[in-house]
């Protein structure tokens, strides 16, 4: 199959925004963590405690949207952790972030061997379903590539929206900016440099949460040991590409989610003379590429990683 | 009630900081165990007996501290200069690969100089691994934590492909494994019929060595200035990029013998299960010992005493071994808390 | 105590009672009373650690007081009590505080920073227009004039000072409390500054000006107190008292009058010739900069910070490559770009910033004092360190050089400020350098060590070195420089013999007037 060709597929696209999506959230959740000046290393496993918590209670009789949200409440729990770490008592983000990952991911596995010890294999749940955006599916090709996909891809699409507007034209979306710039400046405003911070890690972990679980409630439908694959690691770098802009992480994840697809059928057009472990690590080498192309002209937020303490300047 | 900064930090303190963390952790581990409805103090003692309980525990817990040790150096030389190699495990592959390369035969020579050549090989893959990232944290600023960590899937990917490809067991009946090492390169083991080998011996060298280098020498004291400020050690003089590329160099090779270690040493030949995780694991062990050299072997052997005992008190009353994972990690955060025990005094007033 | 007082008579606003703060053994603030009255200028003078920020964060709610209480008149003029350590109730309160570095955030507009946080975090959509019809009636009004759309990264540091002003003045603060505001203006600016709180005063505003500097609580405030130790020593009228006094009482003691012998200045050690560096934006840091220094010499370097002094520093730490022009030293190139090599090539270097540049915190003072030594012989074999004999070296340099601390083995992040210094001039005079860059050598330190400073440098100047003072303290500069050149925007200008420049010279120059236009307009 040619390159262009597939390229034009209504079904290539449709494919990519699905690869996206996870990482849509990963990448927003990292993104509020970061312009809040605290790195969330915590996100691989989080998004893993965030995949089973949300398919565990769905199999455990939850309705989908209870699951997500269950989910989502694990991450905050995993985020006021980090928060409270990282914050007032300013310890290690890097060392931190890392613990939460082992913790997140090695209590999301026992719970898993806990309620199910001995299944041949993993139980499947009904997950969400693909359905038709009226009107928006009909626009051609793009229509049936974004808007025939499930319900957690379109909560992706308005959390970006939200993201963007809560941070640039909101009174709380100015202060978290502050915060994450110069806590100093933001604290002689009278706002709670610690509280902010905590909070939006809490939330940004929340959407990290959501991230994972739509693997398993909506792409896979059931719950497997190291399903996350990198993925959060993935949405750090891909935080740096997008310059810390919730439109730009969006651009960011599809055009990730674009070449993963693009691998996939690479693979299957080229299948048996390339070993397949050479595909499966492209996505790796190009995060580490988009890297390497954009740290030159990285602005970090300025406060990112510098632990605050009051009074002290 | 206010925290003050300790001026010095008593040595009784330096002790009991990490001991309460590896305490506090394993109170928190009785949750799950309480969960599980099993007894937590049944529970613990099996753990124990598990890893230290006989000669067979004990081996088997040395021989698990092995790799834990190297890793656990590698975590530290790296997070003392600042330099935040999460790479371990790909480190640890490349190192595993190198020597199953080496070791399967390729060249014939006597175990006197095959050994000392697998050792060497294996660490430089390790340190060349680690090469990419610190070139281009320190050429291009892109920051090492996301690549070392995604360098891991690729590694271990591409120890897949060899595995299943070109360095495929002929006599594997399909399995993905390489070729069994040859006699001559396969590390002589400490203690007959048991899995602990050279390796124990040359992991404390090392720590030795490291801790020798870091308090004693030139380049420890670059490291430690590097690490603690690298615009005042800049300022000074100090070759910061050298110093940076020098620690990501060691640090890489130490990882790169822990995968030397379990494929010469102990499983014989290389698979993709060689490693539960001995990189990550080995950033525990480096900060419970607070990334100081020489206790980096007892917080390694402590890590291998959880994960040994905990398999063992798997079997034997059912509760999933991730317990051990659970605990670790635990004692990573709680052991966080606990340098805050030594970096300020909370004085009541 | 009740906690609405009776009103207050003769119209206080602020008044302190009893304030007491301590940091472990140090008591930063002992029992201290205030008291501040409308529309009046109060002058908190003391000198670098007799405690003045350390009052003001505690009445900002950066600190909480141990001791003591904070009473604030309310719009109705009743003095009630401020709840301690919350920015947002003092803000409540009306009292606005400027920093001496200032609280802004510079990925944010000067309008953004102003009305960070004076909305409430859960509305829906900030209020962008009311807001901007206040401020542009605010700046008519108080005649403080910034473009608010501009990012706080490209605006002067008198501009932020007055976006900085006008934060204040929107929260409707009635007390504003300044934290040594002139540290960084030219003196020109600093008459635009005392005219803009005059003005504010008169329009009810209450005013607390933190400063070390005599002169200008002489020409600004009504009222002076006078901090020394962490406790109130003086309350005077600033009418009733004259500049020396304050000094004295300042200080607690006769002030040693630091005094520059002559000497006639030697050969020349270093020429700068036409040296461009380039810096932000594409705007030069360092354009055309040329000068000569001679042994037996200081030059001090005059300017408003962030008109190059980083970059002029810099170059001589060997931390920057100019883009054009040459240094030479004693007649021969220098090899720029390399710390070491200017170590090696015998410069002594002082950092502006010397907890971040100047020592390793976390290292002990012995090995902070081997730091640029330590692959010297003296100190190293064979790859080894030799601790014995860095320790002896240390012992001596913490006794030659009297830096108060527990032994060489003590972390160097206890020291304070002063000690830090010494540390440092210890490090840098023990190698008898030929040239020495002092960038700042005296900010943030009390007096003591202050004179101490001047004295280590004008020994080395007799001893024949040839010293760049870099300097935003007028004063310092006057009194130990031989000659003084005036950078702004990257252009040095000639240095002058300092006995023939004044400081309104030098402050027109600071704002960019040529050498003859600044003389010809102070005369």
């Amino acid at each position: 199959m040619d390159v262009i060709e597939i390229l034009l597929t209504v079904s290539f696209w449709a494919a990519a925004t699905r690869i996206a999506t996870p990482l849509i959230f990963g990448t927003l959740g990292e993104l509020i963590c970061e312009r809040a000046g605290v790195l969330n290393l915590g996100i691989e496993g989080i998004m893993t405690a965030g995949a089973m918590a949300g398919w565990m209670a769905v199999y455990q009789g939850a309705d989908l949207w209870s699951g997500v949200l269950f989910a989502a409440a694990v991450g905050m729990i995993f985020g006021l952790i980090h928060g409270i770490f990282t914050v007032p008592l300013g310890l290690s983000q890097h060392v931190t972030g890392l613990g939460l990952t082992l913790l997140a991911t090695s209590l999301a596995y026992f719970t898993y061997r806990m309620i199910l010890p001995d299944v041949p294999s993993p139980p499947r749940i009904e997950p969400f379903q693909p359905f038709a955006i009226p009107l928006l599916s009909e626009i051609p090709f793009i229509g049936p590539a974004l808007f025939k996909q499930t319900a957690l891809t379109y909560l992706a699409f308005v959390s970006v929206v939200v993201v963007s507007l809560v941070l640039y034209k909101t009174p709380l979306g100015l202060a978290l900016r502050a915060v994450g710039e110069n806590p100093a400046a933001a604290e002689a405003q009278g706002i709670d440099v610690y509280v902010m911070r905590i909070g939006a890690v809490m939330v940004g972990s929340g959407f990290m949460a959501i991230g994972g679980a739509f693997l398993t409630m909506s792409a896979f439908n059931a719950f497997f040991f190291e399903m996350i694959a990198g993925r959060g690691w993935i949405c750090i770098a891909l935080v740096v590409f997008a310059s810390w802009r919730p439109g730009k992480a969006l651009l960011g994840a599809v055009l990730f989610g674009a070449f993963d697809a693009f691998q996939v059928r690479l693979q299957q057009a080229l299948g048996g003379d390339v070993p397949y472990q050479i595909f499966l690590m492209l996505p790796y080498v190009f995060s580490i590429l988009a890297l390497i192309v954009m740290s030159r002209r990285a602005a970090y937020p300025k406060a990112l990683m510098v632990p605050y303490r009051k009074g002290e300047r | 009630m206010r925290l003050e900064t300790r001026t010095r930090v008593p040595l009784a303190l330096a002790i009991a900081a990490p001991a309460g963390a590896v305490v506090l952790a394993l109170l928190l581990a009785a949750i799950p165990l309480l969960w599980a409805e099993v007894s937590v103090v049944d529970a613990y003692v099996l753990i124990f007996k598990g890893a230290l309980g006989s000669r067979l525990a004990i081996t088997e817990t040395l021989s698990r501290a092995t790799p834990l040790i190297f890793t656990g150096l590698a975590a530290a030389v790296a997070f003392r200069a600042k330099l935040w190699n999460i790479g371990g495990e790909g480190q640890l592959y490349i190192g595993a690969l190198t020597a199953a390369a080496v070791g399967t035969g390729a060249i014939a020579l006597p175990s006197a100089v095959m050994i000392p050549m697998v050792l060497v090989l294996g660490a430089l893959a390790g340190a060349l691994l680690m090469l990419v990232p610190t070139l281009l944290k320190l050429r291009l600023g892109v920051d090492e934590v996301v690549t070392t960590l995604l360098l891991n899937f690729v590694v271990l990917l591409f120890v897949s492909m060899m595995i299943e490809g070109p360095m495929k067991d002929p006599m594997g009946m399909g399995w993905p494994q390489s070729a069994p090492i040859v006699d001559e390169a396969t590390l002589p083991k400490l203690i007959a019929r048991t899995r602990v080998h050279v390796g124990l011996i040359l992991a404390i060298l090392a720590g030795i060595a490291v801790w020798v280098m870091t308090q004693r020498t030139i380049w420890g004291f670059e490291a430690r200035a590097v690490g603690a400020s690298s615009a005042a050690a800049r300022f000074a003089g100090m070759p910061v990029p050298r110093v940076m590329l020098r620690v990501g160099l060691i640090s890489g090779a130490l990882a790169g013998l822990a995968g030397v270690g379990e494929v010469a040493g102990l499983k014989g030949y290389l698979t993709l299960d060689l490693s539960p995780g001995f990189g990550y694991s080995g950033i525990v062990v480096a900060m419970l010992a607070q990334l100081n050299a020489l206790p980096v072997i007892v917080a390694a052997l402590f890590v291998a005493v959880v994960f040994v005992g905990a398999d063992f008190m798997s079997r034997a009353i059912g509760v999933s071994n991730y317990l051990a994972n659970l605990v670790v990690a635990t004692s990573l955060l709680t052991m966080l808390l606990a340098s805050l025990a030594t970096r300020y005094r909370l004085r009541l007033r | 105590m009740t906690a609405t007082e009776a009103r207050a008579p003769e119209d206080i606003v602020l008044r302190l009672r009893g304030i007491t703060k301590r940091f472990g053994a140090l008591v930063a603030n002992n029992a201290i009373d205030l008291e501040l009255r409308r529309g009046a200028i109060l002058a908190l003078l003391g000198e670098n650690g007799a405690g003045k920020t350390t009052l003001m964060n505690i009445l900002f709610g950066h600190y909480l007081a141990d001791e003591g209480e904070v009473l604030v008149a309310d719009p109705g003029g009743a003095l009630t009590p401020l709840r301690g350590g919350s920015p947002s109730a003092a803000l409540a309160a009306g009292i606005g505080m400027v920093h001496q570095h200032f609280t802004l955030a510079d990925n944010l507009t000067a309008f953004d920073n102003i009305i960070l946080g004076t909305q409430s975090l859960f509305r829906p959509w900030a209020d962008r227009r009311s807001a901007r019809r206040k401020l542009d009636e605010l700046m008519d009004g108080s005649g403080l004039r910034v473009d608010l759309d501009a990012a706080i990264g490209v605006l002067s540091v008198g501009e932020r000072q007055r976006v900085e002003i006008l934060k204040a003045l929107y929260r409707g603060a009635r007390i504003l409390i300044l934290d040594e505001p002139t540290a960084v203006l030219t003196p020109q600016e600093t008459d635009r500054l005392f005219e803009t709180l005059h003005h504010l005063v008169a329009q009810g505003l209450s005013i607390v000006f933190i400063s070390h500097k005599l002169a200008e609580v002489m020409s600004v405030s009504q009222r002076v107190v006078v901090l020394r130790a962490g406790a109130v020593v003086a309350d005077l009228i600033t009418d009733e008292t004259d500049a020396a006094h304050l000094a004295e009482t300042m200080v607690g003691r006769a002030i040693p009058q630091t005094v520059r012998p002559e000497m006639a200045p030697g050969e020349a050690i270093l020429v700068l010739d036409k040296v461009c560096v380039p810096g932000a934006h594409g705007r030069p840091a360092l354009s055309d900069a040329s000068l000569t220094l001679r042994q037996h010499e200081i030059l001090g370097i005059a300017g408003v910070s962030g008109n190059g002094q980083v970059a002029l520093s810099n170059l001589i730490c060997g931390l920057q490559t100019p883009e054009s022009g040459t240094v030479t030293l004693h007649e021969q190139a220098v090899a720029l770009g390399s710390p070491a090599g200017m170590v090696a090539a015998g410069i002594g270097r002082i950092p502006e910033d010397r907890l971040h540049d100047g020592v390793v915190g976390d290292m002990a003072v012995w090995e902070n004092l081997a730091l640029e030594d330590y692959r010297s012989p003296a100190f190293c074999q064979a790859g080894f360190i030799r601790g014995g004999a860095a320790r002896a070296h240390a012992r001596r340099a913490i006794e030659g050089f009297d830096v108060r601390c527990p032994g060489p083995e003590a972390a160097t992040r206890l020291l304070s400020g002063g000690n830090v210094q010494k540390l440092i001039l210890a490090r840098v005079l023990t190698r008898d350098p030929n040239v020495i860059l002092a960038n700042q050598p005296s900010r943030g330190l009390d007096i003591g060590a202050v004179t101490e400073v001047h004295r280590r440098l004008l020994e080395a100047r007799g001893r024949g070195a040839g010293i760049i003072l870099i300097s935003e303290d007028l004063d310092e500069l006057l009194t130990l420089s031989d000659r003084i050149a005036v950078l702004h925007r990257g252009h040095l200008s000639q240095a002058m013999p300092t006995e023939s420049v004044t400081i309104r010279q030098l402050g027109l120059m600071m704002a960019g007037h040529d050498t003859e236009t600044a003389a010809h307009d102070a005369a």
